[in-house]
C-alpha cells in the first residue's frame, strides 16, 4: 500500500521524539532542548556512519529525515560522499554542502521572523 | 478565621500548605508527556512526508525533494514561532516539538526575537545560534571525523 509510508513516518517520527522525551524526563541531569538537539544530530551522524540510519530512512521516509537525527545522517553521508569524490578536501566540503538548503533556510527565515515579530507578553 | 489550626506553628502550616498544593497541582505525568511527544512528533513527520510526496510528484529527485521539504518545514516553524503558536504547541508536545527540524528552527527564532533589543548583530545575529551553534559544531565535527576515518580505513 502506498499510504503505508504515512503510518511508518508517524510511528518512527513519533518514537524518536519519545526517546528524547524519556531522556528529558527520566534522567537526573538537566537535559535541555539544546542537549536533545545536539544529541540527536550527533547520534544521527554516528548511526549513519555505521550504516544503520539509511535503512530507517528507506523504511520510514520523512519519519527518519524530519527529526534532527536525519540532519546528522545528511551531514555524514555528504561528508563521506565528499571523500569519495574529492578525497580529503571532500571531508571539509561534503557535509555542509548536503545540508546547505536546510541551514540557509533556517538562517534566512529565522532572521526574517525575528525582525518581523515581537515576542508575546 | 481564628480556627484551631491557625494556632499551629508557622512551620507546620507551611508544610501542610505545600502538601496541599502538591496534591491539588495537576502533575504532567510521564505517560502524558510521552503520549503527546509521540503524537506531535509523528504528525510533524507525516506533514513532512506529505511535502516530500508532493515535491517528488512535481518531478524533483529524492534529495532535492528532501531539501525542499526541510525548507518548507523550517519556514512554517519560523512563522509559527513568530506568531507565538509554536510555543503553545511546545507546552504540551515537549520533545515532540523539539526533535523535528521545526524544533531546530524554533530554537533559532525564539531567542533571536527575545533579544532583539540588544541589536541586530549581538541580539538577533548572535542569538539565532544559541542552540543552532552547538548543533552545527557537534554535527559538523562528528561528520568530519567520520569522513576522515572513511578516507583512511575504507
Amino acid at each position: 500500500m502506498n499510504n503505508m509510508i504515512f503510518l511508518k513516518a508517524f510511528i518512527v517520527g513519533g518514537l524518536l521524539c519519545v526517546i528524547a522525551q524519556l531522556l528529558m524526563d527520566l534522567t537526573s541531569h538537566k537535559v535541555t532542548p539544546a542537549h536533545v538537539l545536539v544529541g540527536f544530530v550527533t547520534g544521527g551522524v554516528i548511526l549513519s556512519a555505521l550504516g544503520l540510519y539509511q535503512p530507517l530512512v528507506n523504511w520510514a521516509g520523512a519519519g527518519a529525515t524530519v527529526p534532527l537525527s536525519g540532519f546528522g545522517h545528511l551531514l555524514a553521508q555528504g561528508a563521506i560522499g565528499g571523500v569519495k569524490e574529492k578525497g580529503v578536501l571532500g571531508a571539509f566540503s561534503g557535509g555542509v554542502a548536503a545540508t546547505a538548503a536546510g541551514i540557509t533556510a533556517a538562517v534566512v527565515f529565522g532572521y526574517l521572523a525575528a525582525l518581523a515579530f515581537r515576542p508575546k507578553g | 478565621m481564628a480556627e484551631v489550626k491557625d494556632s499551629q506553628p508557622l512551620e507546620i502550616q507551611k508544610k501542610e500548605y505545600q502538601k496541599m498544593v502538591q496534591e491539588i497541582q495537576p502533575k504532567p505525568t510521564l505517560g502524558r508527556n510521552v503520549f503527546w511527544a509521540f503524537v506531535v512528533g509523528g504528525l510533524i513527520s507525516v506533514l513532512g512526508q506529505l511535502f516530500l510526496n508532493f515535491f517528488q510528484a512535481r518531478g524533483l529527485a529524492l534529495p532535492e525533494a528532501g531539501a525542499a521539504t526541510s525548507t518548507v518545514l523550517v519556514f512554517l516553524a519560523a512563522l509559527l514561532t513568530g506568531l507565538g503558536v509554536y510555543d503553545e504547541i511546545a507546552k504540551f508536545a515537549g520533545a515532540g516539538s523539539i526533535v523535528p527540524i521545526t524544533g531546530f528552527a524554533n530554537s533559532m527564532v525564539a531567542p533571536a526575537m527575545e533579544y532583539r533589543g540588544e541589536g541586530l548583530v549581538l541580539g538577533v545575529g548572535a542569538r539565532l545560534f544559541t542552540v543552532a551553534g552547538p548543533v552545527l559544531v557537534f554535527g559538523i565535527v562528528t561528520a568530519w571525523i567520520v569522513a576522515i576515518l572513511y578516507y583512511f580505513f575504507r
